[in-house]
């Protein structure tokens, strides 16, 4: 078990390499990037003078693999670079908000499952039903709205018109202002969480063990405290660790919405100032948050069924 | 039943996308720019004004059927580059094996590991707001699953008989993927285009909500939320008509594409969906 641990720890590295190569691929090779993209905000337009001096100054008029020598070997530091803006190292930057954005993910998760899952659960059971219908027809709407709108309206009702929960921040760092996040974050997943269950569920339940475990006189309780749910949990957990995936991406959208103080914010605010290093780290640690949720999936794949660890 | 009812609602719901987008001009006498008249800021909806108006006096309904060409523009212009992409990554791949195969494969696993809104955010972040950008960024950061189907469905096919015969009869190995292997896979990849459109749609809305998108005053259904952000209180409807349309748009999508693949799919005609 710990050295299938260490396998797929070991297994995250090259990921990282490549995604890291990837975004300094993306913001330091297309042509003139950075500096023409400062310039293009209006200050002194066409002034080779001052490209010059603002390739200069973020050493971008040295070779590409002499810059992505030092991007990796400051990478491993854990230095990601120094904001154009305020100066601080981006790794502050970040550090002050990754908790925010993380407690958001993991409330919405919470959301998601609490609701997505005994939703499909119960759908499977009774196929055909009206609730099973409802849910589908939900789960279905859930992976179609804009999560942001979704927001949006329930900002309206429960803040707004409402007054039961405040509208946006947040806060002291309490229950109240995370809310309204969390559940708008947690659409998307419990919407496909209530139709994996339901799927997953069904499959199980249609198998010949299944058939068997009944013929042999076993109580529907037992048969799927027993059963179906062991066998159910491994497609369960597979969606929601790739859900984290495209939650991290809605997290930007749901914090920019609600202006909560996380890395998505900064992310879009860095953007607005073409803080390159501040973008281009924070985007660099969603994806890594991702890629670590991903690789604890895995593990608790091989805590729920043995036969992977040895494949 | 049941999957009949999802093709032909989703069909609908597109259809009348499709209708509001190319007949814009022809449905409504006001322009989704121009006519800003401060004097009709905020009003409510009326027979005048169906969905209201914006802070600048503009009518919202206009400026939805014009979002929608944004919107269909980007859905279907990304999904085009996205299959291109993935069809010919994919079937190259499981065609060529080895060391193709290898970096294919790589490559692939590496876009699974990038949730695909923010690498698009990152490409917009570096080239910039507008159209032309929003195609690129979400036309190459979505096409994954596509290859991978290909890829999959490649192998599989590559030792049927009919492609044996083909190599024996000395057509070249491009004639052989086009005319042998590409027809046999061409409804899984539409499916996933499908479902991937309504993807690129709501990527679309959000990366305009942002303001990385479609910069105002163009209308695209994303822009119109960011300033209804700042006018729920007082005027829910600049809110609540674009929202709607991404969804019914998203919706008819993904039933169409949940739809199409049932049909498709002999295996799942016989299970409730």
């Amino acid at each position: 078990m710990l050295r299938f641990i260490l396998r797929r720890l070991l297994q995250m590295v090259p990921t990282v390499i490549a995604v890291s190569l990837l975004i300094f691929i993306i913001f330091s090779v297309v042509p003139g990037s950075i500096a023409s993209s400062m310039i293009a905000d209006g200050r002194g337009a066409n002034d080779p003078e001052l490209i010059e001096r603002l390739n200069r100054e973020f050493g971008l008029d040295r070779p590409v693999h002499v810059r992505f020598g030092d991007y990796i070997w400051n990478l491993a530091q854990f230095d990601l670079g120094t904001s154009f803006r305020t100066r601080q190292p981006v790794t502050e930057l970040i550090g002050e908000r990754i908790w925010p954005t993380l407690k958001l993910a993991i409330a919405a998760m919470c959301v998601a499952i609490a609701i997505g899952l005994p939703l499909g659960f119960f759908a499977a059971m009774r196929p055909g039903s009206l609730l099973d219908s409802i849910t589908m027809v939900g789960a279905v709407s859930g992976l179609s709205v804009p999560q942001f709108w979704l927001g949006l309206l329930a900002m309206y009702l429960f803040a707004l018109t409402l007054g039961w929960l405040p509208s946006f921040g947040y806060g002291e760092g309490g229950l109240r202002n995370l809310v309204l996040p969390a559940l708008t974050l947690g659409v998307g997943p419990m919407a496909l969480l209530a139709r994996t269950t339901r799927a997953a569920v069904l499959e199980v339940m249609s198998t010949d063990f299944i058939r068997t475990a009944r013929s042999k006189g076993m109580s529907s309780f037992r048969l799927v405290k027993w059963h179906v749910t062991r066998n159910a949990l491994v497609l369960i957990i597979t969606t929601l660790g790739l859900q984290f995936g495209s939650m991290m991406g809605q997290a930007v959208v749901v914090e920019k919405l609600f202006s909560w103080p996380g890395l998505g914010s900064l992310l879009i605010d860095s953007v607005g100032l073409r803080d390159i290093p501040v973008v281009q780290g924070s985007i660099l640690v969603l994806v890594l948050c991702f890629l670590v949720i991903n690789t604890v999936v895995d593990v608790l794949y091989a805590v729920i069924d043995p036969r992977i660890s040895h494949g | 039943m049941g999957l009949r009812l999802n093709l032909v609602l989703g069909g609908t719901l597109c259809l009348i996308v499709i209708v509001a987008a190319v007949l814009a001009p022809w449905l409504t006498p006001l322009s989704p720019v121009m006519d800003a008249d401060l004097m009709n800021a905020e009003l409510p909806p009326s027979a005048e004004f169906w969905f209201g108006t914006d802070a600048q006096g503009r009518d919202v309904f206009t400026r939805i059927l014009y979002g929608a060409r944004v919107s269909l523009t980007v859905g279907i212009g990304s999904q085009l580059i996205n299959t291109t992409i993935g069809l010919i990554l994919g079937i190259s791949a499981g065609y060529f094996g080895g060391w193709w195969d290898d970096l294919v494969n790589g490559l692939t696993n590496l876009m699974l590991s990038v949730p695909s809104l923010i690498f698009a955010l990152a490409i917009m972040a570096v080239l910039g707001p507008g159209l032309s950008s929003l195609l690129i960024a979400l036309g190459l950061t979505n096409w994954s699953w596509t290859c991978r189907i290909a890829r999959s469905s490649t192998l599989s096919l590559k030792s049927q008989s009919y492609v044996q015969a083909a190599k024996t009869l000395g057509y070249s190995d491009f004639r052989i993927m086009l005319t042998q292997i590409l027809p046999n896979i061409v409804g899984p990849v539409l499916v996933i285009a499908t479902l991937g459109m309504g993807d690129a749609i709501l990527a679309e809305a959000a990366l305009s909500f942002l303001g990385l998108g479609i910069q105002p005053p163009q209308p695209s259904w994303g822009n119109m939320l960011t300033d209804a952000r700042e006018l729920i209180a007082i005027a829910p409807w600049v809110a609540i008509f674009p929202g709607l349309a991404i969804f019914m748009t998203v919706l008819g999508l993904n039933l169409f594409g949940d739809g199409l693949r049932d049909w498709l799919d002999p295996h799942m005609r016989t299970r409730p969906v």
